[in-house]
């Protein structure tokens, strides 16, 4: 799928901290859902969206499911695009090294293992949004 | 809904899926699939063992599509392949096996 | 591509408006709607977030939840425009495609 997919682009804008509500976990599933469907599925995470991909999250304390481990295993979903934005990320004092490091293996280069968190700016979010067939905000 | 096995009863959701993934013994996931009429051979079970392990690593019950994948990536390509899979689970393999593992049913599945 | 925003969070609670406003480009119209409407409020100490909007979009303001609200008769944000339910279809089916910001 991916690229070559005519079908419609879906991106699932996140913009909210996970546990705290259940729009992040929400928003997983049915992210899971499309891409079952073979849809071309890509995520963004915007405002405290960004605290969904931070690594180490451990929920046995509060009695609630870990979904954090799912995000990795997007790739083999073929959902290899998630974009995060530079300056949310910032704002909140993490950077990149504090996320999850996703990946995804692309069939059509010997299934080359590449990163799927693409860290742009929020003038490239702007226009990422413009390109889209059908938004879903979580 | 429930499940009894060894005068012990574990409970269920409608369609039969173990309601506490704790729950889950090979002898439960066999006397669910003696109740569908599948007797589970080797071949089952190294595909039982292999959706379990991903649930382990990834808190999801794979679609069918992901699984084949997987499968394939990791025990090869004579057994990543629908054929193979649903020879072994003619209900479809992630549903039917998801079952006779103890998983939810994987999300996206009608 | 031109996509129609809608807010429906006040932005002295939520940061929704804010964040469609960075993220809304040229040529994009935003909707408030439900408590997105206490944005549209002419002396507002929010009211740069729909000015700045204004510049290069179109801002839309739900007249039954102004109404509502208590708040017909109070001076909007100039270059605002009121819609009452059948516009808020009309918008919908004029831009190609919607984005709730929540």
């Amino acid at each position: 799928m991916s690229e070559e997919n005519d079908g419609k682009k879906f991106m699932f804008v996140n913009r909210r901290a996970p546990y705290g509500t259940i729009y992040a976990q929400e928003s997983l599933e049915v992210v899971l859902i499309a891409a079952a469907l073979e849809q071309d599925v890509s995520l963004l995470f915007i405002d405290d969206g960004v605290f969904q991909l931070t690594k180490g999250q451990n929920t046995e304390g509060v009695g609630m499911k870990n979904f954090s481990p799912a995000y990795a295993a997007l790739g083999d979903y073929d959902v290899s695009k998630l974009y995060v934005e530079k300056e949310s990320l910032e704002e909140r004092g993490l950077t990149l090294d504090d996320l999850q490091h996703l990946t995804w293996e692309d069939e059509d280069d010997d299934w080359a293992e590449k990163d799927s968190i693409r860290l742009i700016s929020r003038d490239e979010v702007k226009k990422l949004i413009e390109e889209q067939d059908v938004l879903l905000s979580f | 809904m429930s499940i009894e096995v060894n005068g012990k009863t574990y409970e269920t959701d409608e369609e039969g899926y173990l309601a506490n993934l704790n729950d889950w013994t090979p002898e439960v996931g066999a006397a669910m699939a003696a109740a569908d009429d599948c007797e589970l051979t080797d071949a089952h079970w190294e595909v039982i063992n292999f959706l379990r392990e991903y649930y382990e690593e990834y808190q999801i019950a794979p679609a069918v599509r992901v699984l084949t994948k997987a499968i394939g990536k990791k025990l090869g390509k004579d057994k990543g392949n629908s054929k193979y899979l649903y020879q072994l689970f003619p209900y479809g393999p992630a549903k039917q096996a998801c079952k006779y593992a103890g998983l939810p049913k994987p999300t996206g599945c009608v | 591509m031109a996509i129609l925003h809608t807010v429906n969070k006040s932005p002295y609670e939520k940061t929704s408006l804010e964040s469609c406003v960075q993220r809304s480009d040229a040529g994009a119209a935003i909707l408030l709607i439900e408590d997105g409407v206490y944005a549209a409020l002419a002396g507002g100490a929010k009211a740069e977030l729909v000015k700045a909007a204004l510049a290069d979009r179109k801002v839309f303001v739900l007249e039954p939840d102004l109404k509502a609200r208590g708040l017909a008769d109070q001076a909007l944000i100039e270059g605002v425009e009121s819609v009452d339910f059948d516009g808020f279809v009309d918008l919908t089916t004029q831009y190609d495609q919607v984005n709730a910001w929540l």
